[in-house]
């Protein structure tokens, strides 16, 4: 057997293009399905950080970018609407060495709270994107999301899907190195600084080189055609195609990789060849929306496919018009709050105590299963902080003393800190209390570090961000730090006596993840004996 | 084997090392010369919670990564508890494979049930020794080699019984 032939995940692929491609930086925060590619770009010897969230990180990337550099940042898909802010703008200034955003989407929640459709990000900021359908085509199109990025000097949008970056098919990592340019500052005033005056004129340019994109991408070997039968023509990208080649495997059909801006005369061309034509796509009807706009006679999916994954066999339901029920995927045991996690005497005290109880995003959002059931609403990454307050203003004074924010250590840096400020500028009339689940780690996506653990993505030592003094000098009334493991009954006191101060309250609940306790031990000694190290 | 393409499905509960069977499956599997592909979801399930892994290989192109519902030849299942859970993913006709096939006196460690199941699948399988031997190799750490072989073997055997 050929050695070059690998089996890599979509998550690996990208990783090893974009070593291949030179990326000077990656940054990111980790999220399901995400969170691999960084890990592995940096144990290939790749530059990668974790940021404290997708925001800053698309801002580090892009600033990197300004300098010439090749970037990368990686997020799943609700982490591009906490980047959104910087990813609009940054069409408009443009760049000078290459932007990658990867969009990691999750249809059918494998692991989220809602399955957006992230392909509307690039019509709607004017990015040009790529969406890959396996490992091969995630490390050959990363190199064409580089060459495009530098060419039009726009970020590219990397779109992938759960399955996408999950699954393992072969991969031969035929790419020649692409030498990486040198970095440099070159000042240009009206380019960056998006005032009105300026924006107007960078509004202008991005739209005229969406245009060329798009006379570009009419002739370009990112998008093919399957020759086949004259009866049958399906239109695909990402993950659909495969299924589509699968269910249809006599079909003539349209494979699209540079999913906006659109071929639209390839698309005409190819929907006038076929009798029938069937656009197959996952999620929201984006393609087909846009090409019936042409004036184009495309069928879509009917409703009920809009939710969850596709499969094969949804496919040829798809096909056939078949509108029947569907039979319930098998479903085993759900999953649950570990066994033994030191966590579970809060949610005991939180269900004791009758508190209502704005949740977050983690694995303590498990809280909410049997047989705690303590978490009453769980919306996006920091809410818990807002939506606690929130429902601090709105209660009369005895229902709303039983309202506890609960958010975990990675989700709290990640956007509770401004919710925090919130607490202290606004606070309600009877206090309120925020608990703050210090495991120590990222538990949910697989125990990545974070601002707060004071170690790099690597496990490295870095600087260290101490929750607990950040909330005092906040100018949070009382802060406190407990184990509640090591002392349930006393933890269960000090919220109830939190509960009922009327002040401003932070408790830290702080004791490791079991399954990165082991992990978390050999890191510190690694770092202590470095220290001695250094000191002889 | 023909053109076919093989459908695999390999499920049990987080922590079991679905993942990692599968991981030596497919490794196998391309090593044995077929195209290959495989699938699973990551995340939420990890958290003790039941793990599905689909691996498909064939002589011709694999083109989903999914094995089509209800077209599974074979089910291998890791957790007593999950089976009726994974029943559903199998043809008709296609081969059930049950955590109770391992005797669990031939394991010196629990843990190696995912290796064993393994060994068991092997004997319906046409792939070289070799091929099990280096995806072994390429997917187990080193200090686990030496239990993670005995378990293949126990398996391996435990599936011939079956077939005899």
């Amino acid at each position: 057997m050929s050695v070059d032939r690998q089996l890599l995940s979509g998550n690996e692929a990208v990783a090893l293009a974009a070593l291949h491609c030179g990326i000077a930086l990656g940054t990111g925060y980790p999220g399901t399905p995400s969170t691999e590619i960084l890990e592995v770009f940096s144990e290939l010897g790749g530059r990668a950080q974790w940021a404290p969230n997708e925001k800053v990180a698309v801002e580090v990337a892009l600033g990197a970018a300004y300098a010439k550099a090749r970037a990368l940042a990686t997020m799943k898909h609700v982490g591009l609407n906490v980047a959104s802010d910087p990813f609009f703008t940054a069409a408009y200034t443009g760049i000078s060495g290459a932007l990658i955003v990867v969009s990691a989407d999750d249809p059918g929640m494998a692991s989220s709270q809602n399955e957006q459709d992230n392909r509307w990000y690039a019509a709607a900021a004017g990015v040009p994107m790529l969406e890959p359908s396996d490992s091969q085509e995630a490390y050959d199109f990363f190199a064409e999301a580089v060459r495009i990025s530098e060419r039009w000097r726009l970020p590219v949008l990397f779109r992938m899907t759960t399955r996408v970056c999950n699954s393992k098919t072969l991969v031969h990592p035929s790419m020649p190195v692409l030498p990486a340019p040198g970095t440099a500052f070159e000042r240009d005033i009206p380019g960056r600084v998006m005032i009105p005056a300026y924006a107007r004129a960078a509004h202008r340019r991005l739209r005229e080189k969406l245009t060329q994109i798009t006379e570009w991408n009419e002739t370009s070997a990112l998008n093919r055609r399957i020759a086949g039968e004259k009866a049958l023509g399906l239109i695909a990208s990402g993950i659909a195609y495969m299924h589509a080649r699968e269910a249809a495997p006599r079909a003539s059909v349209l494979k699209l990789g540079l999913t906006y801006p659109l071929p639209m005369r390839s698309i005409r061309s190819f929907v006038e060849s076929v009798e029938r034509c069937v656009v197959i796509e996952e999620g929201d009807p984006y393609l087909a929306e846009a090409i019936r706009a042409e004036g184009l006679a495309v069928e879509s999916k009917p409703p009920m496919y809009r939710f969850g994954e596709l499969t094969v066999g949804r496919v040829r339901r798809i096909l056939a018009r078949d509108e029947a029920p569907e039979p319930a995927p098998p479903r085993g045991k759900p999953p649950s709050l570990c066994p033994t996690c030191p966590y579970r005497p809060v949610f005991q005290a939180l269900k004791d105590l009758d508190c209502i109880v704005a949740g977050d995003i983690g694995c303590y959002t498990l809280g909410v299963l049997p047989p705690f059931e303590a978490m009453d609403t769980c919306v996006c990454m920091g809410a818990s902080l807002g939506v606690g307050l929130g429902l601090r203003h709105a209660l009369p004074p005895q229902e709303a003393r039983r309202v506890v924010s609960v958010i975990g250590d990675s989700t709290f840096v990640h956007s509770g800190i401004s919710g925090l400020v919130e607490m202290v500028y606004n606070p309600p009339t009877t206090g309120h209390v925020v608990l703050i689940l210090d495991n120590g780690t990222t538990a949910m996506t697989g125990r990545q570090e974070h601002p707060a653990t004071g170690r790099a993505l690597d496990h490295e030592p870095t600087g260290k961000l101490v929750i607990e003094d950040l909330a005092r000098a906040l100018g949070v009334e009382q802060v406190d730090v407990t184990d509640p493991a090591l002392n349930p009954d006393g933890f269960r006191t000090l919220l109830q006596d939190r509960l009922a101060s009327g002040k401003t309250s932070v408790v830290i609940a702080r004791r490791p993840c079991l399954l990165a306790a082991g992990a978390i031990k050999t890191y510190e000694r690694a770092a202590a004996e470095k220290c001695k190290e250094d000191a002889e | 084997m023909d053109n076919r393409v093989v459908n695999v499905v390999i499920a049990g509960l987080g922590g079991q090392g679905v993942l990692l069977a599968s991981d030596i499956l497919a490794e196998a599997a391309l090593r044995a010369g077929y195209e290959v592909k495989k699938s699973e979801v990551h995340g939420m399930s990890q958290r003790g919670g039941f793990v599905a892994s689909d691996v498909r290989f064939g002589r011709a192109e694999v083109f989903s990564p999914m094995v089509p519902e209800g077209e599974a030849d074979f089910v291998v299942v890791l957790a007593e508890d999950q089976v009726d859970a994974a029943r559903p993913f199998l043809r008709p006709g296609g081969q059930l494979l049950t955590p109770d096939w391992i005797d669990g006196k031939a394991l010196s460690n629990r843990r190696t049930l995912n290796v064993a199941m393994l060994g068991a699948l092997s004997v319906s399988l046409d792939f070289a020794e070799a091929a099990w031997r280096e995806a072994l190799t390429k997917r187990v750490p080193g200090k686990y080699r030496d239990v993670n072989d005995k378990a293949f073997a126990a398996g391996r055997e435990a599936g011939l019984r079956r077939r005899d």
